[in-house]
């Protein structure tokens, strides 16, 4: 293997010198940093990435390469990737490829050999922020400038880069008994796959879908994907969940179910607002205690901006589910309506699966 | 929920002596265990047999019961006591075991006992094969194909079915004992009636071969709100066959993707919701076909472990702790986590960097065992070692090892000059060398990591060593990138000046030692250490923080790694102390030095000190982040000691109490300008010098053993002529007994020189004149280099010649006269003060005809410090700890106690060894001046008979009461016997005896049925033991003659649990051990209730 120097330089002005391991070139991203100790294909392929570059905090990534069946979506979602060291073998009976012949394939840059817990030390102390890896041989100098350049996330309609251009539909296995409206704001393949799991018929629509469009398929529940970036940039979104809300007040009886973005953009839409977390929340082991049973899920995680509680109360809204890490509110659910959402990841894919329920949760809200 | 209110009073069941398979894992849970129940405010009491742990130390429980782990004696402890609940799940495989009998028997309902954490459905499920295997498929996992047996008949059946090779498993067995992997329809007699014996329900497990698949360990807790949680994932290196403690094990998980990884979590948590454990930790094993991903649930533990010790320290989340406030009531969200303080106990740590586990093995302690790892465990510890990558963690965690290397080869070990040797050969010796290699592979044994190089240095593809060894490529891969950059180190010397830098760096960051480095460039490590820090090229050192630094951390529990930033910051606002560890647990060094280097630690912390401790050994209290102020998870090598001073720059190393280890640092740490707390580096010298040595004692007019030195067999001869024989051979490169002889006469002479040990000039052998049939006595003393505190003089009941470690003794001495006992006084108070002890002191004397000799000195703790501090309740390394910083023992002691030295105490203590006999077969079971136990236990009550006979239970020696006693002498014996075999027949023993020991016995008109010798046809000697129509066996070995029936007679009665005693001192004993235990029910006390009295 010819080991070919890479810079990751940080807007801050600090930055890091290792090997590059995916493809030549240049990215740049807001740098936040996961602490998976699995996964790392899911990872890279969450659409919800799209903008990052992801600093994975296991240092050793790649053992198991990437196989055809773990992706989240078509391709990696994220800028750019950094790891402490990147496995020179593939060790599992379903690879196909190793990490670096994939990352190279779909033009993604890669960094290994650098103190990755320096560097998550850095955006947990000084916040998540705007990074460049390049493998040119540029001065470190130069990239720092050029991340300070490079546009942050706030603000900015990511959705749009990520969601399916048309319309499509997934069917399960067995003979479909519900049909799901899934608005794509960068979904995750896994809430597909659970909803089909469940005998549901998923009719996935792009992000720009109007409600009337997607009331017009006759969905008995709609799902608010996940997705990247900031919700309150996405203002056509929220005004779609804002119609169908109206829509299931006025004609009742349409479970609606927001994962992740759809969760805020859920909150944004009955009428609270958003902020962004200092360095976020990605991993898979965040516990979120679910008020009404008490009991405790260990959850998959990745947002980088969360509902702000307080601008939900009078709104007739419960919120059910709270990160015990940190107290942010992860679940909310209307009083009346059968609406209700969660900021962490019901799929999980990866991560645990204890919150699968919330899939069975939303069935048992349309068999009503 | 909060705590439960009910409960008053909480009984911990600890797991008895240290045995292979059961060490100081459980002293680290059952210590945390009562640390956190206290503070709750409930009263604890406690019953563990072994007196070396930290958890008996009276200021731990409320009641500390040093009494044998026997379900009467502990049911005397519940009636004494009432305590609400019972606690099993802290004191491994023996407290569950124990637990299950008070349950069956009914003596805890009689006691309104309830059984927390685990309930007896519970342990039963998880414990029996057969309940365990339904529960698993009630829920729907898979497991290995599998049958039960109760005879060989059966057995073949099912193994037929199945299809070889099975695995057989006993019931009811503690570390895979009558455990084994079959092949063939013969092995399968064999082993099946192995098995069946070895169950104390003569059940056998016959299971589907999963050889070679790939195996994993989750650590699984559970609150009883269900919540659950997974602490750490584990990953066998060694692939199943191989017992996980006989394996290198890593963490996290590296070869499972999420998909996988996720199945067996959820699996895991089926597995403790349908076995029922209600709250605490458990560990669930699982093996993964590397063909097709399937995977099959081995066993699970309802307890915690020694698996979930090595994920505490792995993680930074202290399971046994966190078990038992979920066993009195607590959810995991209410329970902070120690180490962020803000977030709750409710998370799955996250960790960032690499832990390797590698066990220690001590097989040339057991010449003729069979090295061959199975589904038996054989080793003897452990040490762990993180590092930010598998390579610089395994690297690191072999220099840990102190077996002589100091990282995976590239050290100049022996072993890799002769492959080197036969690689550049080529030719015969290269295919005979490619051959023992494969071999090596092939076969699981502790050399495998090394073959595994020497595999690839030889050219052999990372394939064919896979299929070999079935071993993870993922693995063998990352040894090969060790080996591929080791082929660069020698280019070091001449690279240019600002290359070095760079790569001394990368070097050290695929964990080379400076000692390989050094090797490999033709330089001595001092040379590379300087260059090193000239260049700047230091580790850095990280934090262990459960969350990978997604929160800022408190808990100051450090690892060195080669990078860029350092975690830890120094400040030098208190004085600080450095406590070296004693490393991974071997025979001759284990918990009783990690109980001295604890005490250390908590007594500098007492007088204010800021204390650092230096460990690897992951079972231990002393590497519990909660004991010093400051953890390095680090290697005892001069080079990871060194580098962790230059960062802390404590004001002294203290090296006294881990047992040899530190002791043998002392010399680089003084030359590196280290301060060296207590007695000075010269003094110890001198110690370990013979010839300054000797000279002091004449000086001090102390007799000595006479001596010589030889360099050949003929000068050797000479020498011991010279001396007389019995002499006392020892080679003089070795410590710890390794390789010590008794020698009798010429012959034996010649065979030892010639063939046990390599004699070379520069490598002579030690000649002592053996001083035969004396009394061996134990001193434990302490030192300001003023005055003199004697700790405890503790009399052998085995004879000198045994091993220290390996005899039983008892204080107060129990033969000695008043005139002997001043003597050895007086010797002890001379030697100390000559020698300026500053801290402890050990000696070893010999007493015959009224003489009392001195055999050997040890300035530093030794294994009996916590025995004789137990005994009388002074707590002695916490004494020596504050002697070593300057305290005066005037100010320390009461003027009466220092004077009136060792202490009286009201009762007798007799301290007992246990031996690991049942792991080696074909090994003679014989004691010698090698030591061979693995642990010790303590019997304490208010005569000596009972006191010994509470010691042989404790040890599972369970002394009859009635029934045969076999008795089989060397002819040395023979007369001084005669009195034991008049006891035993008063209290209505039969004694049965081969023909000369019975024509002997008859002469003198004592009544004995003769029985065959093994070649006098049937029923010989053998075949009554194995029906067991004998009780007790008193064999002592002599010179050759009977050898070859003496070496059946012992491995027989190993086999089939018959007690032995194999020397008259201890038959004696043995005689009064029965005695007292005949007479009267035993009562039970605690060591509270001892020590005010």
């Amino acid at each position: 293997m010819v080991l070919k120097r890479a810079i990751l330089a940080l807007e801050s002005g600090r930055y890091f010198t290792g090997r590059s391991f995916g493809a030549c070139g240049e990215c740049c991203g807001e740098a936040v940093f996961n602490t998976s100790l699995t996964g790392y294909q899911e990872i890279l392929t969450d659409s919800s990435y799209f903008g990052q570059i992801i600093c994975m905090t296991n240092p050793h990534i790649g053992n198991y390469g990437v196989n055809l069946d773990d992706m989240e979506s078509k391709k990696p979602a994220v800028s750019g990737f950094i790891v402490r060291e990147a496995s020179s073998i593939v060790s599992n009976w379903r690879a196909n490829e190793s990490l670096a012949e994939f990352l190279t394939r779909h033009n993604i840059v890669a960094i290994e050999g650098i103190d990755t817990r320096a560097l998550t030390r850095h955006l947990r102390d000084s916040g998540a922020m705007r990074a460049v890896i390049s493998t040119a041989d540029t001065p470190p100098s130069k990239l720092v400038e050029k991340a300070r350049k490079s546009r942050g996330l706030v603000g900015v309609d990511l959705v749009k880069e990520v969601t399916t251009k048309h319309a499509y539909i997934t069917l399960p296995r067995t003979k479909p008994k519900y049909r799901i409206a899934l608005l794509d704001c960068g979904t995750k393949e896994n809430i597909i796959r659970e909803l089909a799991e469940r005998q549901c018929e998923v009719h996935v629509f792009p992000a720009e879908t109007t409600s009337g469009q997607i009331l017009a398929c006759k969905p008995d529940g709609i799902l608010l994907s996940n997705g990247p970036g900031d919700p309150s940039a996405v203002s056509y979104v929220i005004e779609t969940v804002r119609e169908l809300i109206a829509h299931i007040r006025d004609n009742n009886h349409i479970p609606l179910f927001g994962i992740c973005l759809g969760h805020q953009m859920l909150g944004l839409a009955l009428g609270g607002e958003t902020y962004k977390l200092k360095f976020g929340h990605r991993g898979a082991n965040h516990p979120v205690k679910d008020v009404e049973t008490g009991k405790i899920e260990i959850t998959s995680q990745n947002h980088g901006f969360c509902v702000r509680q307080e601008s939900l109360s009078n709104k007739n809204i419960e919120f059910t589910h709270y990160n015990l890490y940190d107290g942010t509110l992860e679940g909310l659910r209307h009083k009346t309506l059968p609406i209700f959402s969660v900021q962490y990841h019901p799929e999980s894919s990866p991560g645990p699966h204890e919150a699968h329920y919330l899939f069975d949760r939303f069935l048992e809200l349309i068999k009503k | 929920m909060p705590k439960r209110t009910d409960i008053k009073t909480i009984l911990i069941i600890g797991s008895g002596p240290i045995v292979i398979g059961q060490a100081c894992e459980f002293d680290y849970s059952g210590t945390q265990a009562i640390k956190a129940l206290k503070k709750e405010g409930y009263r604890v009491v406690l019953i563990n047999s072994n007196p070396a742990t930290i958890m008996t130390d009276p200021e731990f429980a409320d009641a500390t019961y040093i009494e044998p782990l026997m379900p009467d004696v502990i049911e005397k402890i519940i009636a004494k006591e009432r305590p609400q609940v019972l606690l099993p799940t802290l004191g491994g495989q023996t407290a569950l075991n124990l637990a299950v009998a008070l349950a069956e028997s009914g003596v805890l309902a009689r006691y309104g006992v309830e059984l927390i954490g685990a309930k007896l459905p519970a342990i039963q499920k998880a414990e029996d094969r057969r309940l365990f295997r339904r529960t698993m498929h009630d829920i729907g996992l898979d497991l290995p194909q599998s049958g039960y047996a109760y005879s060989l008949e059966e057995a073949m059946k099912i193994a037929e079915k199945i299809g070889f090779p099975v695995i057989i498993r006993a019931s009811f067995t503690l570390g895979g004992v009558g455990s084994g992997i079959v092949y063939t329809r013969e092995e399968m007699l064999d082993a099946a009636s192995t098995g069946l014996d070895a169950s104390p329900i003569g059940e056998i497990l016959i299971e589907e071969s999963v050889l070679g698949w790939k195996e994993y360990e989750l650590e699984v807790m559970r609150d009883n709100a269900d919540n659950c949680v997974v602490i750490c994932s584990i990953e066998n290196f060694d692939p199943m066959g191989v017992h996980t403690g006989d394996s290198i094990t890593v963490a996290p998980a590296q070869t499972l993707t999420d998909k996988e990884y996720q199945k067996m979590r959820d699996w895991a948590f089926k597995v403790i919701r349908a076995i029922g454990v209600d709250t605490g930790g458990s560990n669930i094993q699982f093996a993964v076909n590397p063909k097709n991903g399937r995977i099959v649930v081995i066993e699970m533990n309802p307890r915690v472990s020694r698996s979930s010790a090595l994920a505490s320290k792995a993680t930074g989340f202290p399971i046994a702790k966190i078990a038992s406030l979920l066993a009195v009531g607590y959810r995991l969200d209410e329970i902070p986590n120690d180490i962020t303080k803000k977030t709750p106990a409710s998370f799955e740590p996250a960790i960032d960097y690499c832990v390797v586990k590698v066990p220690r093995f001590a097989f040339e302690k057991f010449t003729g065992a069979d090295q061959t790892l199975n589904t038996a465990m054989k080793s003897v510890g452990e040490v762990m070692a993180l590092g930010r990558t598998f390579k610089e963690a395994l690297q690191k965690a072999i220099r840990g090892l102190e077996v002589g290397r100091y990282g995976l080869c590239g050290d100049g070990h022996a072993n890799d000059k002769r492959i080197d040797k036969a690689r550049k050969d080529g030719g015969k010796s290269r295919q005979e060398m490619l051959e023992e290699i494969r071999y090596k592979l092939r076969t699981p044994n502790c050399d495998r990591i090394f073959n595994i190089k020497y595999a690839l240095q030889s050219g052999l593809s990372i394939e064919e060593i896979c299929e070999l060894s079935m071993i993870d490529p993922w693995f063998i891969k990352q040894i090969a990138e060790i080996v591929e950059w080791e082929k660069k180190i020698p280019a070091l010397n001449k690279m240019p000046l600002k290359d070095k830098k760079d790569f001394l760096f990368a070097t050290k960051q695929y964990g080379f030692s400076d000692k390989q480095i050094g090797w490999l460039t033709g330089q001595k490590a001092e040379k590379i250490r300087s260059m090193r820090t000239k260049l700047g090229v230091r580790p850095a050192y990280k934090l262990v923080d459960t969350c990978a630094a997604e929160f800022e951390a408190y808990t100051p529990y450090f690892y060195s790694t080669y990078e860029h930033e350092d975690d830890v910051k120094t400040d030098g606002k208190k004085k600080k102390v450095m406590i070296l560890g004693a490393g991974p647990n071997r025979i001759g060094q284990g918990i009783e030095f990690d109980y001295c280097c604890v005490h250390a630690v908590l007594s500098l912390r007492d007088e204010g000190y800021e204390t650092i401790m230096v460990n690897c050994n992951p079972e231990t209290v002393s590497t519990d982040y909660d004991i010093s102020d400051r953890l390095y998870f680090e290697p005892l090598t001069a080079e990871d000691v060194l580098n962790i001073v230059e960062k802390e720059k404590p004001m002294g190393v203290v090296v006294q109490f881990g047992g040899q280890t530190p002791l043998n640092l002392t010399s680089s740490l003084d030359k590196n300008g280290v301060t060296i707390l207590g007695t000075s580096p010269k003094s110890i010298d001198i110690a370990e010098d013979r010839k300054r040595f000797s000279k002091i004692l004449k000086q001090l007019k102390i007799p000595q053993a006479a001596s010589g030195t030889a360099t050949s067999y003929t000068q050797a001869r000479e020498v011991a002529r010279r001396l007389t024989y019995p002499v006392m051979v020892r080679p003089s490169y070795v410590l710890g007994g390794r390789a010590m002889k008794v020698i009798y006469d010429d012959s034996m002479l010649q065979e030892y020189v010639g063939q046990a040990v390599h004699v070379t000039p520069d490598k002579p052998i030690f000649i002592d004149k053996f001083i035969d049939n004396a009394i061996e006595v134990d001193v434990d003393a302490l030192s300001d280099s003023y005055d003199v505190y004697i700790a405890g003089i503790m009399e052998h009941i085995e004879e000198a010649g045994i091993h220290s470690g390996d005899s039983a003794c008892v204080m107060p001495p129990h033969t000695l006269s008043a005139a002997i006992i001043d003597k050895i006084k007086e010797y002890t108070r001379k030697l100390a003060l000559t020698l300026k002890v500053k801290g402890l002191l050990n000696i070893q004397f010999a007493v015959k005809d009224g003489i009392v000799y001195i055999l050997e000195a040890n300035p530093r703790a030794s294994r009996t410090i916590p025995y004789v501090s137990k005994a009388t309740g002074i707590p002695l390394a916490k004494l020596a700890a504050r002697v070593m910083v300057g305290k005066r023992l005037k100010k320390l002691l009461p003027d009466s106690s220092l004077k009136n030295s060792p202490p009286s105490i009201g009762y007798v203590a007799v301290k007992e060894v246990v031996l690991p006999w049942t792991r080696f077969s074909n090994v003679d079971v014989v004691l010698g001046p090698e030591m061979k136990s693995t642990g010790e236990v303590m019997g304490i009550d208010s005569s000596f008979g009972r006191a010994f006979a509470k010691a042989e239970f404790a040890a599972g020696s369970v002394l009859p009461r009635s029934g045969a006693v076999l008795v089989s002498l060397g002819p040395q014996n023979k007369t001084d016997a005669l009195p034991v075999v008049r006891d035993l027949l008063n209290m209505g023993f039969e004694i049965l005896a081969t023909r000369h020991t019975a024509e002997f016995f008859q002469k003198h008109q004592l009544p004995v049925r003769e029985v065959n010798k093994i070649d006098e046809g049937r029923p010989n000697v053998v075949d009554i033991i194995k029906n067991r129509q004998v009780a007790l066996i008193i064999n002592t070995p002599s010179g050759k003659a009977s050898r070859a029936d003496g070496y059946h007679i012992r491995r027989s009665a190993v086999i089939y649990n018959v007690p032995i005693v194999t020397t008259l001192a201890a038959a004696r004993a043995t005689v009064e051990g029965i005695r007292a235990q005949k007479s009267k029910d035993w009562p039970v006390k605690s060591l509270q209730e001892y020590y005010k009295n």
